[in-house]
């Protein structure tokens, strides 16, 4: 076990974990942040899909050492403060959800794209949007809303 | 008054002061009998929303619906209060919608599965609101001294135009509890429906794109422990031994225990816990036989001819049409066991004490689960509680209740409260499979293409009726035999989104389609003369309606431009399944010699459409489901093991992979009857049609890939190549 230092949603949150548990576990187990999601452990589904500086990475296979004391982590909870970021409200707007449970790592994923690309074709959002499964089977509306939000983004 | 509703299951209504904060308009919706309401008064209640509230209406006017059915995308928690709030009258921005818990006496038919829900509690929810309505009205014509057929209601409002009096359901709740309820409450005509029909959005999408725990994963609570189990790792075999010895050293472990053929390892975190399970040595030994799916091949081509036949339908006399018949055509079609793999892996949580048994998570079927449990530990019902969470997916692998049972056993064992998750791997060779089915088909055509004879024989695998013997083309054929052989397996299987139909569907539309082309006919106008057979000239009993059908095989054949478009190949295919009816057609193009999959067109009959949105969600999402499986879906075994584990191994298909889809539905004021299930079965045939027409390759085997990766190679074998 060891101590580690993780700027989380703004925030400086402080765990005793061992070096090696992902930072899935630690945000659900220790932090009681559940709105990231467990889908494979394997970094093949992107439920888990958090920002590291901004950029998407699968929280489930990153551990919680080999992030950097002064590294901005992102998880869906801290996307917005009232849930109204253009990613969230392009998802609302399109009613995109089914059962829901991967929705969380879309929009993580969605919203790296965009503020990479923020006009992106309908060919990079499905390039971009590849790793993140959705077994009901919503990803036409996924697609819609990312297009919906690339737009309204100012 | 909680023994009132355990005296009677009757349907009844009843109403109470809430103290403080408003009214409780409770109704008992889903009871097997409708009966007229009737209201039981009560004495003050202390604000106790779960005391038999169905339908709240505080003074402030917010609105709260109980939605009891579990919800798992279908959308259950958004249409149900639709239906109540139309005929309320509500103001949809007040409608405030929670999640039962298991409440048997209360809710009839509390499980999610079967396509079910909406058609079983359609008249029982309306009635719900409408007698809500009524009562607000009277109350409101008592106070302004009119009568209540002057009065009408508006988004909450209740309304005497006469003189201009409106008065809010807020203000009028408390009075409207001592109305009382007449025997005749009069639901809305279709044509005034408010939200019925419209697109309304899910009343969770802000909790979901929150990232709010709502799920049963999600539950966490203080004193709480983890557990992950160690399962045999082959069907057909038993645990014998097993060392925990470095697992119980590790940090964060609590204990390691064993039941059943199962090693359960106890610890303070779900990454404590995954890695000290790693390091289990468990042995075990052959129990049954330990099946290969090489073995399942021969098995099921082996019963065609030597199985314990079980005839499931018989009219006329099969032997003579096919003797004397012009032409025949035979055809087996055989697809894989398929994993549900919904995205939430199967989990609960589990609370067993002295006191009772509470039980929290991801069930489709929180009454079996309940059920079994107290068979399991020898608790009476009444002392334990199942609260249902939102599920994330289930397409049928949480009717089983098998985590349910594990969670609470090892609280037993422990006398602990308990989260018991199943990893990926866990989930995906854990069981309770779609199992592996064959199918033959055969037809007799006259010499001038009529079809005389028609056969079916389904092989399956612990499923009893492999067919659905009273569905088309029954009742349209005068000569018709279905029969059924069975193989008994070890392997672990159960219900699959559309059971039976999410494969037979395909195989008996693609047998459909070459009849039809054997017979020389459009694949549309043959299938649409059979049913004017089966209307003028039926032969036994038909179990589905003819009409329905024939609209949505003439729609979808309209709506696509079915045989008049160029550049494209089209597949036709149409299902009755549940109590719904979806038609499809498929458009396949060429591109570098392979068929590529483009746009699905989709005309479903399911009634009246509650929410079109919803609706539209579940028919695209049922086709994405229906196509990724046909296509990509397969669970292998060997020795009784499943070869695939996890998302990098298993296919599961992804946004690139889908074709554009377009909906449209049949608007015939018929009561509803269902969607969660039924615009699948239709998919796979349609599909295959397309790809027969654009390359001349009749797809018999799922998933479709492996045939598809074959054609224009050397290893297509000529007898996969149509005639």
């Amino acid at each position: 076990m060891a101590s580690y230092s993780l700027l989380i949603n703004g925030q400086t949150r402080e765990v005793d974990v061992a070096s090696d548990t992902p930072l899935l576990w630690v945000l659900r187990d220790h932090l009681g942040l559940v709105g990231t999601k467990y889908g494979c452990g394997v970094a093949q589904c992107g439920a888990c899909t958090v920002h590291l500086d901004g950029v998407a990475v699968r929280s489930c296979v990153l551990p919680v050492s080999a992030i950097k004391k002064t590294s901005k982590l992102t998880t869906i909870e801290g996307l917005s403060e009232n849930g109204d970021h253009p990613v969230q409200k392009a998802w609302e707007e399109v009613d995109v959800p089914q059962c829901g449970y991967c929705q969380a790592g879309q929009i993580m994923t969605a919203v790296a794209l965009l503020k990479s690309n923020p006009k992106p074709s309908v060919t990079e959002i499905e390039n971009a949007m590849q790793g993140n499964l959705c077994r009901c089977g919503a990803y036409h509306r996924i697609r819609e809303a990312v297009l919906l939000a690339s737009k309204k983004q100012v | 008054m909680n023994t009132d509703y355990k005296k009677s299951r009757r349907d009844f209504l009843k109403i109470t002061s809430l103290t403080g904060t408003g009214l409780v308009l409770g109704f008992s919706w889903f009871s097997a009998e409708a009966e007229t309401p009737q209201i039981i008064q009560t004495g003050k209640f202390a604000g106790d929303l779960r005391f038999n509230s169905f339908l709240s209406i505080s003074t402030d006017g917010t609105i709260i619906i109980y939605s009891p059915n579990p919800e798992l995308g279908q959308n259950i928690m958004t249409s149900f209060p639709m239906i109540v709030a139309d005929e309320l009258d509500a103001d949809w921005t007040k409608v405030k919608v929670m999640q039962a818990p298991l409440d048997a006496v209360k809710y009839d038919r509390q499980l999610t599965g079967g396509s079910g829900a909406i058609p079983h509690s359609w008249n029982r929810l309306r009635m719900a609101g409408a007698t809500g309505r009524n009562l607000l009205m009277q109350a409101a014509a008592k106070n302004w001294n009119v009568s209540i057929e002057e009065c009408t209601t508006s988004e909450g409002f209740v309304i005497h135009e006469k003189s201009g009096k409106r008065a809010s359901y807020g203000e009028l709740a408390e009075q409207a509890s001592k109305m009382d309820v007449p025997a005749d409450i009069k639901l809305k005509n279709r044509k005034d429906f408010k939200l019925i029909g419209t697109s309304v959005k899910n009343v969770e999408n802000k909790n979901i794109v929150t990232g709010k725990g709502i799920f049963g994963i999600d539950f966490y609570r203080d004193g709480m422990v983890f557990a992950m189990i160690v399962r045999p790792p082959a069907f057909g075999s038993k645990l014998t031994s097993f060392n925990a010895d470095e697992a119980k050293k590790m940090p964060g472990i609590i204990d390691v225990v064993s039941f059943k053929n199962n090693v359960a390892v106890v610890g303070n975190s779900t990454w404590e816990v995954m890695k000290a399970r790693k390091t289990i040595k468990a042995e075990y030994e052959k129990e049954t036989s330990l099946e290969s799916s090489t073995d399942h091949d021969k098995i099921l081509a082996g019963l065609m001819d030597t199985g314990k036949i079980t005839v499931r339908r018989k009219d006329g006399d099969v032997d003579t049409a096919f003797k004397s018949a012009a032409k025949t055509i035979k055809r087996e079609y055989q697809c894989p066991f398929l994993p549900h793999n919904p995205m939430e892996p199967m989990n609960f949580f589990a609370s067993v004490t002295d006191e009772g048994v509470e039980l929290i998570g991801p069930t489709q079927t929180p009454a079996a689960a309940r059920t079994n449990t107290s068979r399991l530990l020898g608790i009476p019902e009444d002392k334990i509680t199942v609260t249902i969470t939102r599920l994330g997916g289930g397409f049928g692998r949480r009717l089983k209740f098998d985590y349910v049972l594990e969670a609470a056993e090892l609280s037993s064992i422990i006398k602990k409260p308990v989260k018991l998750i199943w990893t990926r791997e866990d989930d995906m060779t854990g069981g309770s499979y779609r199992p592996a089915v064959r199918y033959r088909f055969e037809a007799a055509l006259d010499s001038k293409g009529n079809l005389v004879g028609y056969k079916l024989r389904g092989a399956g695998i612990n499923v009893n009726n492999s067919c659905r013997e009273d569905n088309f083309p029954s009742g349209a054929v005068d000569n018709l035999l279905i029969d059924t052989v069975e193989h008994s397996s070890p392997i672990t299987t159960g219900a699959w989104r559309a059971p039976i139909t999410n494969f037979l569907a395909f195989a008996e539309q693609s047998f459909l389609d070459e009849v039809a082309m054997a017979a020389g006919k459009n694949p549309v106008t043959f299938r649409l003369e059979l049913l004017q057979k089966a209307k003028n000239t039926p032969t036994g009993a038909i179990k589905y309606n003819i009409d329905r059908m024939e609209t949505v095989t003439k729609l979808a054949a309209e709506k696509s431009s079915f045989g008049k478009k160029k550049g494209v190949y089209q597949g036709f295919s149409v299902y009755y399944s549940h109590a719904s009816y979806v038609a499809q057609v498929c458009e396949v193009v060429m591109k570098d010699g392979k068929p590529v999959v483009k746009k699905i067109y989709a005309v479903a009959d399911c009634g009246e459409v509650v929410n079109k949105s919803g609706a539209q969600q579940q028919v695209m999402g049922a086709i994405v489901d229906g196509y990724g499986h046909a296509m990509f879906g397969k669970l292998t075994f060997k020795e009784g093991v499943p070869q695939q584990k996890n998302f990098g191994d298993y296919h599961i298909i992804r946004m690139k992979e889908i074709p554009e889809i377009e909906t449209h539905f049949v608007d015939n004021g018929i009561d509803p009857t269902g969607l969660g299930e039924p615009a699948l079965p239709p998919t796979g045939g349609a599909v295959a049609n397309a790809i027969f027409k654009a390359t001349g390759f009749r797809l018999t085997r799922q998933p479709f890939i492996d045939q598809i990766k074959l054609m224009g190679t050397s290893n297509m074998r000529p007898s996969q190549k149509l005639l």
